[in-house]
């Protein structure tokens, strides 16, 4: 069973943690996704990679709190075990030299894309990163960035920290000023992604997003993952997770996450009355809060 | 110790009837539905067997079970001896016992059929199955000396696990790789808990693991080794038993509503995350009131007797043919019928509509009428048109059969597929256009049965055998 090295919190709601799988490290590439089981009883979810150490042989993904899943995973301490760590799953990223490639990540989408980041400017792109959060407390992942990114813009919601606004606008700003970006990946919230992928339509810079839908099995077996593009069904787990931005139906992606709400919260509420529930008392308070 | 009945006593005896639970009680619970004979029936039943000399059964058994042979061992109370007969040949007999459809095969052509009805040859198996199991009689066979081959086996389902354990008793070292967590591929993700309890599926893994044969799961050949850098990890063979993978969906509007499943991931909620046991497992699953199932196949029947088990009020086969047509074993339709399913015939879905949360609320259909036979022999339906009609439904579970999975085909050079994505084999042995790569079940079948999955297994290990005796120079 894979070892977890560390599991550690890094924002309110926010973990990072660091998986042993020495032969899916050395296989995976950016772009890709592995999905985890934290027990015997769990569910299969899908995760973004947010970090290959291939020499030490170390998957790092970041996940945020939002139901049992990513509340019970808050609990493997270092040195526990996963029930299950399946992958590299999915397409890897398009990568190739563009000139200029703009990565944009906001919230924990700030995490996968910096895989991604890494592969352009390896490419040999320039490399115009955009990161951005609600507010500073929530913002993650900005040294890693800083250290590859040849121009780097900051946005909050809030204006707590680096511009104020929406990663939307500082990329407005540079299509505006007539910057040639020869393409841009979003990785985020769908309402993000949409964003993005709605402004750059006009300026006609093509834009892919990662989409990260509900899946069983991740090899195309159960179909549970479609998603629409441009009318036509694709499958995020093995035609993607990358897909052209300007074709996604985000409206059908933000139902279909949607679809298991009641339950979600039903099993949260169960986890959460149960006397040995091991969550720390703050992410408690949260989490019965929602 | 023969039979001690004339063979016109043996005539006399009425077929066994398989005792089960009450229609009424097993719709609204996971437990198997057949209790399976008792000794008594059991003995009772083989009496009935003619021992045949030229035992057409045997030729009508994809595996060649040597079925006489069995069911004298039954006769002499060895019981034990029976299931090793079996397994002679037939790696998972308490698995066929109950999804094979004999009636089809080894009882379709059994000589007492026609008058007096076959022999049932399928209770009798999983009897010996069970007994052998229940009772702790399994027993290692012999394996031959090891000879230093290595074989690499792609899916654990009904192939796979056939070929591993043909080849593991000829000494060969056996890995097989699983994409999922669990053993057992269609076994544990496909076929209910009421129609083949999980904890025989992992007790013939466990067996095959007791015999040696390594399972790898969690492991997704095609992205994480492909067929050539297993070669190059030093497998000497390679066994594709993949299965069938993508599921189809009629491409009709409104099917990515929320609450519009493919049998595979309905069925793989509810079997291998225990869903209908949820929130005691984490996997959540939509409880449909009324439940459309689309098709008409064993996949729709499991699928819609799942729902029931849901708890639906209303649980619909919805099927473009008429029952006549449909490629269910005719005992799953008549479990279905008994547990109270709705079977709409000539009805095809046109339409799906939501609410306004991206929820399936209804389905609109359209009658259908039977034209000329089609490439399949079956009869065509044609559309009557002004037939339209709506369905209420907040459930539905299209189960029309699956397309290939492309995960291995697309990484595997020179490996040649047809044009639906199908591993293309050489039919006596099984080997695909790669040399020591072999495939069988339904990633060269498309869909198919279980026994004939483990049908071309057994072929293939026979000349994987020869491959790495001969060809493999070690």
């Amino acid at each position: 069973m894979p070892k977890v090295i560390d599991n550690i919190q890094i924002g309110p709601v926010v973990w990072k943690m660091r998986v042993e799988v020495p032969r899916l490290v050395e296989k995976a590439k950016a772009g890709q996704f592995v999905i985890i089981r934290v027990d015997e009883h769990g569910e299969r979810v899908p995760m973004s990679i947010a970090g290959l150490d291939k020499k030490n042989g170390l998957l790092t993904v970041i996940y945020q709190v939002v139901g049992k899943t990513s509340a019970l995973m808050t609990t493997v301490p270092a040195g526990g075990q996963l029930a299950d760590c399946v992958g590299p799953l999915g397409v890897p990223s398009h990568v190739e030299n563009w000139g200029i490639a703009c990565v944009i990540g906001g919230g924990i989408g700030v995490a996968p894309i910096y895989p991604i980041a890494q592969a352009y400017k390896a490419a040999g792109n320039k490399l115009i990163t955009i990161i951005g959060a609600r507010s500073k407390n929530l913002l993650f992942y900005e040294e890693e960035h800083k250290a590859i990114a040849d121009e780097m813009y900051i946005c909050t919601d809030d204006g707590s920290y680096g511009q104020k606004g929406f990663v939307s606008d500082a990329l407005k700003k540079l299509l505006d000023d007539g910057v040639k970006i020869g393409m841009i990946m979003a990785i985020g919230p769908v309402p993000m992604m949409r964003v993005v992928a709605n402004l750059t339509k006009g300026y006609n810079v093509p834009t892919w997003v990662s989409l990260n839908p509900i899946m069983i099995d991740g090899t195309g077996m159960c179909g549970g993952c479609r998603v629409s593009l441009d009318g036509k069904t694709k499958f995020a787990c093995v035609d993607g997770p990358d897909f052209d931005g300007h074709l996604v139906d985000f409206d059908l992606l933000t139902k279909r996450l949607g679809a298991y709400r009641e339950m979600e919260k039903r099993a949260m509420k169960k986890f959460l009355e149960d006397p040995n529930c091991r969550l720390n008392e703050e992410l408690k308070k949260v989490m019965a809060g929602n | 110790m023969g039979n001690p009945l004339e063979k016109k006593d043996r005539m006399k005896i009425p077929r066994a009837v398989m005792p089960q639970q009450d229609p009424q009680e097993r719709k609204r619970n996971f437990k198997e539905v057949p209790f399976g004979l008792t000794e008594e029936m059991a003995l009772r039943e083989a009496s009935r067997c003619l021992n045949c000399p030229k035992a057409p059964c045997i030729k009508g058994c994809p595996v060649d079970v040597d079925i006489p042979g069995f069911i004298q061992l039954i006769l002499e109370k060895d019981y034990a001896g029976a299931a090793r007969k079996i397994k002679e040949t037939n790696s998972l007999p308490a698995v066929c016992g109950r999804v094979c459809p004999q009636e089809e095969q080894c009882e379709a052509v059994c000589v007492m059929g026609k008058k007096f009805g076959p022999v049932a040859i399928g209770y009798l198996e999983r009897f010996v199955a069970d007994y052998e199991r229940e009772n702790n009689l399994i027993e290692l066979p012999h394996i031959e000396p090891p000879t230093g081959r290595k074989v690499a086996i792609v899916g654990s389902g009904p192939a796979g696990l056939t070929v591993a354990g043909q080849l593991i008793k000829l000494g060969h070292k056996v890995t097989v790789f699983e994409a999922l967590h669990k053993p057992g591929g269609v076994l544990v993700y496909g076929i209910p808990e009421f129609r083949l309890p999980k904890s025989i599926v992992q007790a013939e893994c466990d067996f095959l693991a007791r015999m040696g044969v390594e399972f790898q799961n969690s492991t997704v050949v095609g992205k994480m080794d492909t067929i050539d850098e297993l070669f190059a990890m030093g497998y000497d063979a390679i066994f594709i038993g993949s299965g069938a993978g993508l599921p189809n969906f009629m491409g009709i509007p409104g099917e990515n509503l929320i609450g519009i499943y493919s049998s595979n991931e309905y069925l793989t909620r509810s079997n291998l995350m225990r869903a209908f046991d949820f929130p005691n497992y984490d996997t959540p699953i939509i409880y449909g009131e009324n439940v459309a199932v689309l098709g008409g196949g064993n996949t729709a029947m499991d699928s819609v007797r799942t729902a029931l088990r849901l708890g639906a009020k209303n649980a619909y086969i919805v099927y473009r043919r008429s029952e006549a047509e449909m490629p269910a074993r005719k005992e799953e339709i008549h479990h279905a019928m008994e547990e109270g399913v709705q079977f709409m015939m000539l009805t095809a879905p046109v339409n799906f509509i939501g609410n306004g949360d991206g929820k399936v609320k209804a389905m609109e259909c359209i009658k259908m009428q039977l034209g000329e036979p089609d490439a399949s022999g079956r009869r065509r339906p044609i559309p009557i048109e002004g037939s339209n009609f709506t369905l209420d439904v907040d459930l539905v579970v299209v189960a029309i059969g699956n397309s290939s999975n492309p995960l291995i085909p697309q990484t595997t050079p020179g490996l040649q597929a047809n044009k639906w994505g199908n591993i293309i084999v050489n039919e006596e042995t099984k080997e695909t256009s790669r040399k020591g790569v072999f495939a069988g079940g339904d990633i060269v079948r498309g869909g198919a049965t279980v026994i004939l999955a483990a049908g071309d297994g057994r072929v293939a290990a026979q000349h994987m055998h020869k491959y790495l005796m001969e060809e493999v120079k070690k």
